[in-house]
């Protein structure tokens, strides 16, 4: 079967000759809309994400979670281009939980294969787990998948109406279709020099046929998308205006807090809550079996409250300490095992026959807490059975899901009311933090409860970023071309994710999060084995910021640099040989090569060294090359400058996919720099910003980002700019210092100024 | 109790040691103000008492002395944007946005203080601000911008 044939048939979306079929999700979706207009406001629904009102006001439906990657001025951009009209004027209000939403892209990202690879099987498999993500119906913000899914689907949502808008021009004036225009929100007749306005059209364009296929614009007519947009999220930034989670107010609201048991997942064996009942406020102490919850009038009155309670908690189900955790995992490493997710040609052979420069490392990565600004919160309220949660998160749907599952309802009882998100990183794909509003909402007769978690129960209660082993050996031959083995070990986030949804179904394959950014690296090597890991432990671990390609891109980019170095190569040199197949790769090294002046003398006069280092990471389809420079100084290490170059393949809004790369790199070094979760007695021991810190304004370094659009394929943007970070700056300290860190966080060996 | 918010005497019935950050959200209604830690770590929870940056989370009602001045009472009653509001605007600097409300207040008591601050007095001013999304290059730049169009005003 042909590509198109299969992806027709399957999913119902692809290009057919001549336009963009306006695909099932549309007008032969199985999926109703969602969207019901408010006759109020003269509204008209045109498809699940775009109604126009009389007064000629567009509403875009943004599907995603807005949780700073500034996904709702694209998606209004998106449809305002081919519905064209003003895109500052466009409003836009978050999806309500519908399975219409659903997320494709994020799942086709999930799957086994690497991104350069479009063999059959590789197209197949993304086109499976395509159906995968349609039937589990996942409207979920993951995998910086949000604008590469939205990319024909917004676009295509907005050139329907626009079709039915100028048929119902052609109705009125009893002309042809064809010999209209539209401008800016009205549709024109060029031969007559009329115009009317979409607002005035909308009651009879609301119910012209869908059209089978739409013709979209081509690029170079492009008026807002490729280039940079004011955010229409901004001025409500600004002002405070804006509405996340904790912000909810609600008529007759209660406020609580919750206090799980810090042995995650353990039992609450016994409670006394005399004393924090006698505090002025307190409407009642809710026992939620792993934990507690009190309810007050006021927040600060349930947080101190809950300080007075006294609970007893039951053992961990893993083990107590961080040593015996990480020995648990070195013992899985020493075990053997696991899987091969990439095996070229016989590396072990090579390396054990030993002839060329051998070398080996052994590095590990922590586990690490998400620490979203906003602390995890929602309000529920339940009213004649049924339920309705507000929060920040990034996977409504999944929230319907699980709360039907747990209180055995039916998905229709469930409304999720979407906020924005003070900061999601993976966290809010979660959705303990809206069941557990909703279990505290069963108790307080019908009146809304917001739960408000304190930073430290934030911390203490996340599913972490898992912490990893890795042993890797290599050997270089004469060319200096590596033969390489890696193993890693670490919990498994997917599996961990998936068997807390209600519902989920695990992909298909090798567990890809396990050895992302080690085994699909655009390295041109012959012999080349990546091996994952599993490790079974009962630690909540989740989608941390680039997930697996938040820790192995450290291992592997380390050890290039280690490869580098002990066969007497330039370690960014190295690299453009090694990835000559890739062009994408290649134009991305080369970009920070110019950029940082790799190669010429860095003066040091005025500190103790200086160094570059150079890191590059393949993930969610975007090609990103960074070089970090550092100086050492009396005070500790200085990271002075950062230079990415990104390949996202098409840029859609150049200014903000380079705040998504700053805010990935800053994020990144923040991690690399001083971040730890470390355990004793079963529980988590940071619990706030003065224990697990984050990169502060002193210590930001100046960060050049280039946009390139050569890859011919869309990539992702909140997550690529991470991986790189964490071993650009170890081998730029190594660059300055000669001293080798294997270990996250830098700071273990390393003091930053 | 009388504390006096933005320009309004605003009467709060609550305990003399509750943070000024939950009378704000919880009691006055002004959720603009954010929480973030809880022990003056993070800065989201930023006001200004009398002009001066204060950590509102760390405050108790009874030490409030002077005006609180939140980020609501920064936008003037015609709608008009403060300049370093303007400015935030201007370089795009909100992500998320959670974090902003605290580090504009920062910056517009920075820049009271100080009509042309270098790199290193916004280091000083703006370390107890936390960002998670990483805005501080554009944070840096806004208030260069913010410093401009104050001089010109
Ligand atoms: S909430 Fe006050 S400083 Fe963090
Ligand atoms: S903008 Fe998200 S924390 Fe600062």
């Amino acid at each position: 079967m042909g590509k198109l044939l299969r992806r027709t048939f399957l999913i119902g979306s692809a290009a057919v000759a001549g336009g963009v079929a306006v695909g099932f999700y549309m007008y032969k979706t199985p999926y109703p809309n969602p969207l019901t207009a408010d006759a109020g406001k003269g509204e008209s629904v045109f498809n699940p994400f775009v109604k126009i009102a009389a007064d000629n006001s567009v509403t875009v439906i943004v599907p995603r979670a807005e949780m700073g990657q500034g996904v709702v001025t694209t998606m209004a951009a998106l449809v305002a281009e081919e519905l064209d009209i003003e895109l500052a004027e466009v409003k836009t209000e978050f999806a309500p939980a519908a399975n219409v939403y659903y997320n494709r892209a994020m799942l086709e990202e999930g799957a086994p294969f690497q991104v350069f690879d479009n063999s059959f099987i590789a197209e197949m498999t993304r086109d499976i787990q395509g159906v995968v993500a349609k039937f589990l119906a996942m409207q979920a913000t993951g995998g910086s998948s949000s604008t590469v899914d939205a990319f024909d689907r917004m676009r295509t949502s907005g050139a329907a109406a626009r079709a039915m808008l100028i048929a119902a021009a052609a109705d009125k004036w009893q002309v042809a279709a064809a010999s209209l225009k539209t401008e800016n929100g009205k549709v024109v007749d060029p031969a007559l020099g009329r115009s009317i306005a979409y607002g005035d059209l909308v009651a009879a364009a609301a119910t012209q046929q869908v059209p089978e296929t739409v013709t979209l614009k081509d690029p170079a007519d492009w008026r807002y998308l490729g280039k940079s947009q004011p955010r229409l999220d901004m001025v409500a930034k600004v002002t405070g205006k804006a509405r996340f989670g904790v912000d909810v107010r609600l008529p007759d609201m209660l406020f609580a807090t919750v206090r799980m048991n810090p042995r995650q997942g353990a039992k609450m064996t016994g409670i006394d809550a005399s004393a924090a009942e006698k505090i002025p406020g307190v409407v009642k102490v809710v026992n939620l079996d792993t934990g507690y919850a009190v309810v007050a009038d006021n927040t600060w009155t349930a947080f101190k409250a809950a300080d007075l309670v006294k609970p007893q908690w039951a053992k961990a189900p893993y083990p107590e300490t961080t040593e015996a955790i990480f020995a648990s995992i070195d013992a899985a490493l020493k075990a053997g095992g696991g899987f091969n997710m990439r095996n070229d040609g016989d590396a072990p052979d090579v390396i054990a026959a030993g002839t060329g420069k051998a070398i080996s490392a052994r590095y590990t990565a922590p586990y690490l807490a998400h620490a979203t600004m906003e602390p995890m919160n929602a309000t529920a309220q339940w009213t004649g059975g049924k339920l309705t949660v507000w929060s920040g998160n990034q996977a409504p749907t999944s929230i319907v899901t699980q709360a039907a599952s747990v209180f055995g309802l039916y998905a229709s009882d469930v409304t999720v009311h979407s906020t924005y998100l003070g900061g999601g990183f993976g966290r809010r794909f979660e959705t303990d933090f809206s069941m557990l509003a909703a279990r505290v909402a069963k108790e307080t007769g019908g009146k809304p409860v917001q739960v408000t978690w304190t930073r430290e129960e934030d911390m203490r209660h996340d599913m972490y970023r898992p912490g990893a082993i890795c042993e890797a050996a290599a050997v270089v031959d004469g060319q200096g071309v590596p033969s390489v083995v890696f193993r890693t070990a670490s919990q498994s986030p997917i599996a961990s994710t998936f068997g807390r949804l209600a519902g989920a179904i695990t992909p298909p394959g090798n567990d890809k999060t396990v050895v992302d950014g080690l085994w699909d690296q655009p390295y041109a090597l012959a012999n080349y084995r990546v091996t994952g890991i599993p490790v079974d432990l009962d630690i909540p671990v989740g989608f941390w910021r680039a997930v697996g390609h938040s820790h192995n891109p450290f291992f592997h980019e380390s050890f290039m640099d280690e490869i580098a170095h002990s066969s007497g190569q330039d370690p960014l040199e190295m690299r453009l040989k090694l990835m000559q197949p890739y062009p994408a790769a290649v134009a991305a090294v080369q970009a920070v090569k110019d950029m940082s002046g790799w190669g010429t003398p860095l003066p040091a006069e005025d500190v103790k060294s200086r160094g570059r280092g150079v890191a590059f990471c393949l993930s969610f389809g975007t090609w990103v090359a960074q070089v970090v420079q550092v100086a050492d100084t009396e005070d500790g290490i200085r990271i002075e400058k950062v230079w990415c170059a990104a390949d996202f393949g098409t840029a859609l809004d150049p200014k903000n996919l380079e705040a998504q790369m700053m805010s990935g790199i800053i994020f990144g070094l923040s991690s690399a720099m001083g971040q730890e979760i470390t355990f004793a007695d079963g529980a988590v021991e940071q619990g706030n910003f003065d224990s697990y810190d984050a990169m502060r304004m002193n210590q930001t370094p100046e960060i050049q980002v280039r946009v390139l659009q050569t890859s011919g394929k869309m990539g992702g943007a909140g997550e690529p700019g991470t991986p790189p970070s964490l071993p650009a700056l170890a081998n730029a300290i190594f660059a300055a210092t000669g001293k080798r860190i294997r270990q996250l966080p830098l700071s273990k060996e390393i003091t930053f100024a | 109790m009388d504390i006096k918010i933005n320009g309004k005497t605003v009467s709060i019935e609550a305990d003399p040691e509750m943070p000024l950050l939950w009378a704000l959200r919880d009691i006055a209604g002004l959720t603009g103000t954010k929480f973030g830690c809880g022990i003056a770590m993070c800065g989201a929870c930023t006001v200004l008492i009398d002009g001066e940056p204060v950590r509102s989370c760390s405050t108790a009602l009874e030490d409030v002395s002077g005006e609180v001045t939140t980020i609501e009472a920064l936008q003037g009653d015609d709608g008009a944007l403060h300049a370093v509001q303007e400015a935030w605007i201007e370089q795009q600097v909100a992500q998320c946005g959670y974090c902003q409300s605290g580090q504009i207040m920062s910056a517009v008591a920075l820049l009271a203080n100080n009509s042309t601050p270098s790199d290193a007095d916004i280091d000083d001013a703006m370390s107890g601000n936390l960002c998670r999304c990483g805005t501080y290059p554009r944070i840096r730049a806004a208030i260069h911008t913010a410093a401009k169009k104050l001089a010109e005003a």
